[in-house]
């Protein structure tokens, strides 16, 4: 397994400001487990273990993106779109908490910073965007897509833009920010394209099979109407 | 589920260090990684000795040193970002070797290599002396909410359930004549990611639906509450200790 870090590690921003973002990342998932509960009471914890496991088995597949380069999907605006923003920031921050303990990825102390990033960030910003553009696209599978992909390519952009921040604000290092903001988004404009190409075809997927799970539909679903027609 | 609760980063060993219970080993790499966090990075022999200190632990742990290293390579991208620093860091430079290097983005580089490392080592060791179940154990007798350690328990039991899934699906599709090569090609994959998901979904729906008929409310019952004893607190609190007599050397010296 040839697994590296794409998560912040100790010593990137200084102590100070981790504290700082640990202290909003607890904050924002103790109102993120308060809302999570209102969407799926007692079925929280196996659901979301379930949703979280769903998320951590994707980000062990690797996938051909040119030949000898592979890539993995991080899965922020595909949770959001499946299973809505409260319970997806939930399950990507338990998932980035094992992966800080259990895989040494990501620093003890950076994980506040990571949360922040990563599942609180990149997926408020992915559900605000498939929110607003559910309303001009269709909703039916093939817009659902376009939504999955513009809203992935844009989150984690953004996402990346929330470490410069935090660079700007604690970096132990002076680096023209200009640069740093530049090279995060290349980066991530990058992987955000190979991000929103799967969780546009997952989404299209499940919601071709499932409709009925996918969050991101349930506002525009109609009451279910029979129709009893003369047999034939 | 048999096999499915070591997880891979996990060292089976019998030693002093993996009889510690997980809650004080969480609490000593924590305290460990903050006080190496906030040492000012030029003290550089207080790294020197934050490291004799790890080694001590792993040789006690019983772990070898190559299975450290080959496992610290998790953080070679930032090892590249700090390589990178002396020639885009501002402010004062010097010449070496012909090559114009910051001051500032030398010092960065150190400050990243060995926060970084001696971070991964540490959590390196919390991993290889811990199993999963212990970990999770360790954070809920750590008070840590217990919405999230049920949410953590339930996906590390499934984890395995569902990477087998996925291994069967890409089985299948290789054995259809799947072979991509390129990100276009991708559409196979992202079809059976999509049933993954509904595979995990409609999985936990059963699930829950199982607990209910024994009786589940909305709340696991606790393991049996052992805490751990006044004297492995007290083991554990050397590293610590240690890291933070250093420390209050280096800034006194």
């Amino acid at each position: 397994m040839d697994t590296t870090a794409m998560h912040i590690a100790n010593g990137i921003v200084n102590g100070p400001v981790s504290a700082i973002f640990a202290v909003f990342a607890v904050v924002a998932l103790a109102f993120c487990v308060r809302k999570a509960r209102a969407d799926l009471d007692d079925r929280l914890a196996p659901m979301a273990g379930l949703v979280a496991a769903f998320i951590f088995a994707v980000q062990m597949l690797n996938f051909q993106v040119l030949p000898g380069v592979s890539g993995h999907l991080l899965g922020g605006t595909l949770a959001v779109i499946l299973v809505g923003p409260w319970v997806g920031a939930l399950c990507v921050s338990t998932v980035l908490i094992v992966q800080c303990l259990l895989f040494a990825d990501g620093g003890l102390t950076a994980i506040g910073l990571n949360i922040t990033n990563m599942a609180l960030l990149g997926t408020a910003a992915g559900y605000l965007l498939v929110v607003v553009l559910l309303r001009f696209l269709p909703k039916t599978p093939a817009g659902l897509a376009a939504t999955a992909l513009i809203a992935s390519i844009i989150s984690v952009v953004i996402a990346s833009q929330g470490f410069v921040l935090e660079y700007a604000l604690g970096g132990t290092t002076e680096l023209s920010l200009p640069w740093v903001s530049g090279t995060m988004a290349g980066v991530h404009l990058l992987i955000g394209i190979g991000e929103g190409v799967i969780a546009a075809t997952t989404v299209a997927t499940v919601a071709r099979v499932r409709p009925d799970l996918v969050y991101a539909l349930r506002r525009f679903r109609k009451p279910l109407t029979v129709e009893v027609g003369a047999p034939a | 589920m048999g096999a499915g609760h070591a997880h891979p980063l996990h060292l089976l060993r019998e030693s002093p260090v993996h009889r510690l219970a997980p809650e004080v080993k969480i609490a000593a790499v924590l305290f460990f990684t903050i006080i190496v966090v906030i040492t000012p990075r030029t003290e550089f022999w207080a790294f020197g000795g934050y490291l004799v200190l790890l080694v001590a632990v792993a040789v006690a742990a019983r772990v070898p040193a190559l299975w450290l290293a080959k496992r610290a390579t998790i953080e070679l991208p930032f090892v590249l970002l700090a390589v990178a620093l002396p020639f885009f860091g501002q402010g004062e430079r010097i010449t070496w070797l012909g090559m114009s290097l910051s001051v500032d983005g030398l010092h960065g580089a150190w400050n990243i290599f060995a926060k970084g490392t001696l971070g991964v080592l540490a959590s390196l060791l919390l991993a290889a002396t811990t199993t999963m179940r212990d970990l999770i154990l360790g954070l809920d007798r750590l008070r840590c909410p217990a919405v999230f350690t049920q949410i953590a328990t339930f996906m590390l039991r499934y984890l395995d359930v569902l990477a087998d899934d996925a291994r069967r699906m890409r089985i299948a599709r290789l054995a259809r004549g799947y072979d991509p090569r390129f990100l276009w090609q991708v559409k196979a994959f992202a079809v059976s990611v999509g049933s993954l998901f509904l595979r995990a979904y409609e999985r936990g729906e059963r699930v829950y639906l199982a607990m209910v008929a024994r009786g589940y409310q909305g709340r696991l019952p606790r393991p049996a509450d052992d805490r751990a004893p006044t004297s492995q607190w007290l083991a554990a609190a050397a590293l610590p200790a240690a890291t933070a007599g250093i420390a209050l050397a280096a800034a006194l010296g």
